[in-house]
């Protein structure tokens, strides 16, 4: 290892090419977890995102007015407004709000750190177009296999898990997969409320280093590469999931 | 005493003299037309800034009273920000620039910065009373709020053991620290002072040893060599009598470590005037 770190240092001081993230301990160690923290920041709020997706969508078919107006309310809400305004929203506004608890220095500390509302208005976010995503699956799903599934006696929930869902599903992955793509690239908003993602830690090394195209260029890259590897995870998924005679 | 103040500057400033010959001379026509205008801060609380009446005040047009009590002439002030202060002093909008501006090399190749600086400012923490903090080792752990991009934030999180939580302005970031999130508020001390002077952040402190000071300095018109020589001896009179210091306790802040610093080293050096 200790030969790479010296090429690497090797090669900023002959072509000026300066990437701290590989010789300079400290800057690799913050790269490294601002790696970490954008995967693991991205897969839980695709986690979540999902869920809310998939109960939104069948709370959008009740047959309760008011289970339906709150739904509507819920995406209309979250769609239109910017996810950057969303964030500061949620932790500079309603974060003050919370009730407090006193951390160790004596300091009484609203209970959601910056963490819990980058995932929460994240999640949300991509949550209210999962919503409408999976919505559209549903109304592909032909009339007649709900009846049919209804004669068989099913209720509406085992109807919309056992019959609905997975049909749905099959349909409209092709635009979930396009969210979740623009999910993990919207993780990088957290930066401004000072989550250590990838941008944020990123940010901070241009400003030591003044090494400003190199760190975009890593960035850059560092991108494609997970959601390269999104993509193939999903599109696996929806190879295998398909079914003979339904749909394309 | 006023000829005493202005024999004992020139004096002093006579051991900064670089042997070039006065010429196109700004002393000489403040001293005839009767006005000295000086290039200050009209933004930043407490060194300059505008009071309830619309007039500069605070520590840096005090200075430049200061200067003009002593030539006998009258002041006049006039608001600079950072990106034309330069500017102003070479098209000679200004005789004198006291305007927070650090002294760099860079700078001084534009304009003539004086020896010695008169001011300082570095990094701190701004942080509630109860909290203790004494040493900057006593920050190991604890959550700290920073802007992003400041080049103090890696120094705080990898000597003090820190954990920064940069945010994107220092108005996020004093949020942050309103709200309870951050344990301090890393930042630099000149600006820290001049929010703790607000009633709203009476309940906060500055406790640490101020660190990475930069220097700030009194700059005049390159070839101005006289008018130079006797801001030098200015600067030099007020780190002797020990009036920054005055003027910061004035102002309601902590004198900064450079100025008591400079107070000390000056002290008792106060040569008297030839009759």
């Amino acid at each position: 290892m200790q030969e790479i770190y010296e090429w690497f240092r090797w090669l900023n001081e002959a072509t000026g090419i300066n990437l701290t993230i590989v010789y300079d301990s400290y800057d690799r160690e913050r790269m490294i977890d601002g790696f970490v923290n954008t995967i693991y920041l991205s897969l839980v709020c695709l986690g979540f995102s999902v869920i809310i997706g998939i109960v939104g969508a069948w709370l959008q078919g009740s047959p309760l007015k008011w289970t339906r107006r709150l739904v509507n309310g819920y995406i209309q809400l979250f769609r239109n407004t910017p996810p950057l305004v969303q964030m500061y929203f949620f932790f500079f506004a309603l974060g003050s709000l919370m009730p407090r608890v006193e951390n160790e220095w004596g300091i009484m500390e609203p209970i959601l750190s910056n963490w819990h509302w980058a995932i929460l208005s994240l999640s949300f976010f991509a949550g209210s177009f999962n919503v409408e995503i999976f919505r559209s699956g549903i109304e592909a799903v032909p009339k007649a296999t709900v009846e049919a599934a209804e004669a068989l006696g099913y209720n509406r929930l085992q109807t919309y898990v056992y019959v609905v869902l997975p049909l749905a599903l099959r349909v409209c992955l092709p635009a979930l997969n396009n969210n979740l793509v623009n999910l993990v690239k919207t993780t990088t908003l957290a930066y401004a409320i000072a989550v250590p993602e990838m941008l944020y830690v990123a940010n901070q090394i241009w400003s030591d280093s003044l090494n400003v195209p190199e760190m975009m260029t890593f960035l850059l890259f560092a991108y494609v590469l997970l959601v390269g590897l999104l993509v193939m995870v999903m599109n696996k998924w929806e190879r295998s999931m398909r079914l003979p005679g339904f749909g394309a | 005493m006023k000829t005493r103040i202005l024999a004992a500057a020139t004096a002093l400033a006579a051991s900064f003299a670089v042997g070039a010959p006065a010429t196109a001379d700004t002393l000489q026509n403040v001293m005839q037309s009767g006005t000295l205008t000086v290039g200050v801060k009209a933004d930043y609380k407490p060194y300059g800034y505008l009071d309830s009446d619309g007039n500069i005040v605070g520590i840096e047009p005090d200075l430049a009273q200061d200067v003009a009590d002593t030539l006998g002439v009258e002041l006049e002030l006039v608001a600079v920000v950072a990106s034309n202060r330069m500017q102003f002093l070479d098209q000679g909008k200004i005789d004198v620039m006291i305007a927070t501006m650090t002294d760099t090399a860079e700078r001084r190749e534009v304009v003539n910065i004086l020896n010695p600086d008169y001011y300082s400012s570095g990094t701190n923490i701004m942080a509630r009373k109860s909290t203790d903090f004494e040493t900057w080792d006593d920050l190991e752990g604890a959550p700290v709020c920073g802007v992003q991009g400041a080049f103090y934030n890696r120094k705080t999180s990898q000597e003090f053991g820190a954990e920064i939580v940069g945010f994107t302005g220092t108005s996020e970031a004093l949020n942050a620290l309103r709200q309870g999130r951050c344990a301090a508020f890393v930042y630099d001390d000149s600006f820290l002072n001049s929010r703790l002077q607000e009633d709203q952040w009476s309940d906060y402190n500055m406790p640490l040893e101020t660190i990475d000071d930069a220097p700030w300095g009194v700059a005049v018109k390159h070839g101005e060599d006289a008018m130079a020589r006797f801001m030098s001896g200015m600067v030099v009179h007020w780190h002797t009598t020990g009036q920054i210091v005055e003027l910061e306790k004035k102002y309601g802040i902590d004198p900064v470590p450079f100025t008591r610093k400079m107070h000390e080293r000056y002290r008792g050096y106060i040569p008297e005037a030839k009759k």
